[in-house]
């Protein structure tokens, strides 16, 4: 009989591992079911893994993946600073929504003007967005205890009705023939976010590295980075050690709230371009995902939100390609996820076999 | 705007029918929590029981199969997070986020040849007399059978729960799982039958979504219906009954910003459907001082070598 036995610390080998294991088993498993979908198991996955990065086309799709990978990582290093202390934000697709509409509200605002301050302007309204959004949850469990995971999430659904409503409304496009959305802010030289185009350079990217920098030195070599460890490894040590819990929510959730509204400025202001019913596609869920497989540990995460860009992109050839639907892609996605946390057993417990005797 | 074409007895009966999937999915959410377990994955379960549900009532044209096929999919499911949290004891949080976020896309995937496809019509019941009563008759007489077997269940778990020796025995387990180990409950078995149950509820739940209330399949429909469930087991303060006054106040305000909206009212469309969520949120403030009632487990890990 196969016992469990706690390890004294976490392994750190299988802690490094358990990312790679899970991605393996995702890929078979992965396999079976596009097998059972009638494709290729093979050429599948070679298309979602291989192709996008060295295939024929990867000239084009190579871009993408900074385009995709920068608001999964932006997102997944706020949410992996409040998962750490136990803090659970996972309403992030609501600040990523608010973030873009209040930063493109701003830049919508100056237009026509030109000038270099719209920009860092629209940047400043983004993170305030996506910040003041996270505040809601944060004040009410500060004050009232109210549980963050589903405030946080009910304003997912908020913030999508709110965005329906201003690209219906405010901020509908007046010379847009009476199509929703707003005006295409790539045709606004000063409130765009690329850098170039063609190799997929926005200031996003740019955002993303910086962040990952920052909370590995916030977490590594800052007391309040000890303190949102130490919060979520021994509550108990934490009280002892002086860590206010009020205060580390209220900074938690605003930074990732910053973080995740940042992500949606950028993307507003260059590769969406405009205020649309359709502008969210679930980043901020998949960066929960991103903030799990590399592991809450910031370069881990940027390993991850470019694994998982690459999924995207890989998924999108292989719906052209081979026809695979888009939402084989989305249980790809779900699997990582699953078999991540079953993996992770092996971090904390150890296998033994043993006579099955009463424990 | 004309107020007047609301007819609240229609009103009321509308209200139960948009109750209902909230209240299937919260009172198996309560089952599982007062063990101890703490399942973020009701939207994934619901989905899928709305997805399965469909799917088996349009290949066999019965709604009954319909249905048993949502609460066995939303079961093997729950399966997942059983595996996760009671075997690999993962963290019961990401297990739950885990749960939903397969659930949708795996829904997504089955359902795709199912879209715009008009499901068999569930009977209603018809009694003779009493359902032609005029106020009386289309609120309590006229409904489809599950929502009946919604507040059976209601009545069936707080019975469970309040008077007989299993009830006593879950709760214990989900108050202390240590002690409950040490007097010998089966701890593990005893979560793994409580998470299966809340997991057929949801499912449950979900298929009244897409067979009864709307009633087609479309992607995403659960729309946060399951994330409201559990906001509701915590404001019903673990209460079998007040499980089901909270659910039927969310339908009635679901049912009524949908009156109000087909009414014309001077307020946007967007920020009526708002509503329902910032309700969620108003009554989750106002009743979260109170924790003392929440199962003392909740959301802990059990190993037995501690």
């Amino acid at each position: 009989m196969i016992m469990l036995e706690k390890r004294p610390q976490p392994s750190r080998v299988w802690s490094m591992a358990t990312p790679l294991v899970a991605v393996l088993a995702t890929m078979f498993f992965g396999g079976l079911l596009f097998m059972v979908l009638g494709k290729n198991p093979v050429e599948a996955i070679k298309t979602i893994f291989y192709e996008p990065l060295f295939g024929e086309f990867a000239f084009y799709y190579r871009p993408q993946l900074l385009v995709k990978g920068a608001p999964l990582v932006l997102i997944a290093i706020g949410l992996s600073l409040g998962f750490k202390a136990g803090i659970w934000n996972i309403g992030a697709e609501g600040q990523y929504i608010v973030g873009a509409l209040v930063g493109a509200g701003v830049g919508l605002a100056f237009y026509p003007l030109e000038a270099w301050y719209v920009f860092p302007l629209m940047v400043i309204g983004g993170a305030f967005g996506g910040w003041a959004w996270a505040m809601i949850p944060a004040l009410l469990k500060v004050r009232f205890g109210t549980n963050e995971i589903l405030v946080s999430l009910m304003l997912v659904y908020v913030a999508e009705q709110f965005l329906a409503s201003m690209s219906l409304g405010l901020m509908k496009n007046p010379d847009g023939f009476g199509f929703p959305g707003s005006r295409n802010l790539n045709d606004y030289a000063s409130a765009n976010s690329w850098i170039s185009q063609d190799t997929g350079m926005h200031w996003g990217v740019v955002a993303a590295f910086i962040a990952v920098i920052f909370s590995y030195i916030l977490l590594n070599r800052h007391m309040l980075g000890f303190h949102i460890r130490l919060t979520g490894e021994a509550p108990r040590a934490a009280k002892f050690a002086g860590v206010n819990p009020k205060r580390l929510v209220v900074f938690v959730l605003g930074m990732s709230g910053a973080l995740a509204g940042l992500a949606g400025l950028f993307e507003v202001a260059g590769p969406s371009g405009q205020i649309s019913l359709n502008f969210n596609v679930g980043y901020g869920f998949t960066a929960i995902i991103v903030a799990f497989l590399g592991r809450l540990h910031p370069v881990g995460i940027l390993l991850a939100g470019g694994l998982m860009a690459l999924t995207y992109i890989g998924g999108e050839i292989a719906q052209s390609n081979l026809g695979l639907p888009a939402s084989a892609i989305q249980v790809f996605q779900g699997m990582l996820l699953f078999f991540l946390l079953a993996v992770d057993i092996l971090t904390n417990y150890r296998l033994r076999l043993s006579a099955g005797k009463v424990a | 705007m004309d107020l007047t074409s609301i007819n609240p007895v229609l009103l009321v009966a509308s209200l139960m029918v948009a109750a209902t999937p909230i209240l299937l999915a919260a009172i198996g959410e309560l089952v599982v929590e007062k063990a101890g377990v703490l399942n973020l994955g009701v939207e994934g379960m619901m989905i899928i029981g709305a997805v399965s549900g469909f799917a088996i009532a349009v290949e066999t044209g019965s709604p009954l199969l319909g249905f048993i096929a949502a609460a066995v999919g939303g079961a093997l499911l729950s399966l997942l997070f059983v595996f996760l949290t009671q075997v690999a004891l993962a963290n019961q949080v990401a297990s739950g986020l885990a749960l939903t976020l397969f659930g949708l896309g795996f829904s997504a995937l089955i359902g795709q040849s199912y879209v715009g496809i008009r499901p068999p019509a569930t009977g209603q019941l018809n009694i003779p007399f009493l359902s032609e009563l005029d106020v009386v008759g289309p609120i309590l007489f006229s409904h489809d059978l599950v929502l009946y077997l919604s507040i059976a269940i209601v009545a069936a778990v707080w019975y469970m729960l309040k008077f007989t020796r299993a009830g006593l025995i879950l709760r214990a387990v989900g108050e202390n799982h240590d002690a409950a180990h040490a007097l010998g409950y089966k701890v593990v078995r005893i979560r793994i039958m409580a998470i299966m149950f809340g997991g057929a509820c949801a499912g449950l739940g979900g298929a009244y979504i897409s067979l009864v209330r709307v009633p087609q399949w479309t992607e995403g429909m659960t729309a946060g219906i399951g994330w409201i469930a559990l906001a509701l087991v915590v404001f019903a303060s673990w209460k079998p009954w007040r499980v089901l006054l909270g659910a039927y106040l969310f339908g009635g305000v679901t049912v009524v910003q949908l009156n109000l909206q087909a009414a014309g009212v001077a307020i946007p469309v967007e920020y009526l459907a708002m509503s329902p969520y910032l309700i969620t949120i108003i009554v989750l403030v106002i009743l979260s001082k109170d924790k003392s009632s929440a199962p003392a487990s909740l959301g802990r890990i059990f190993h037995a070598s501690h």
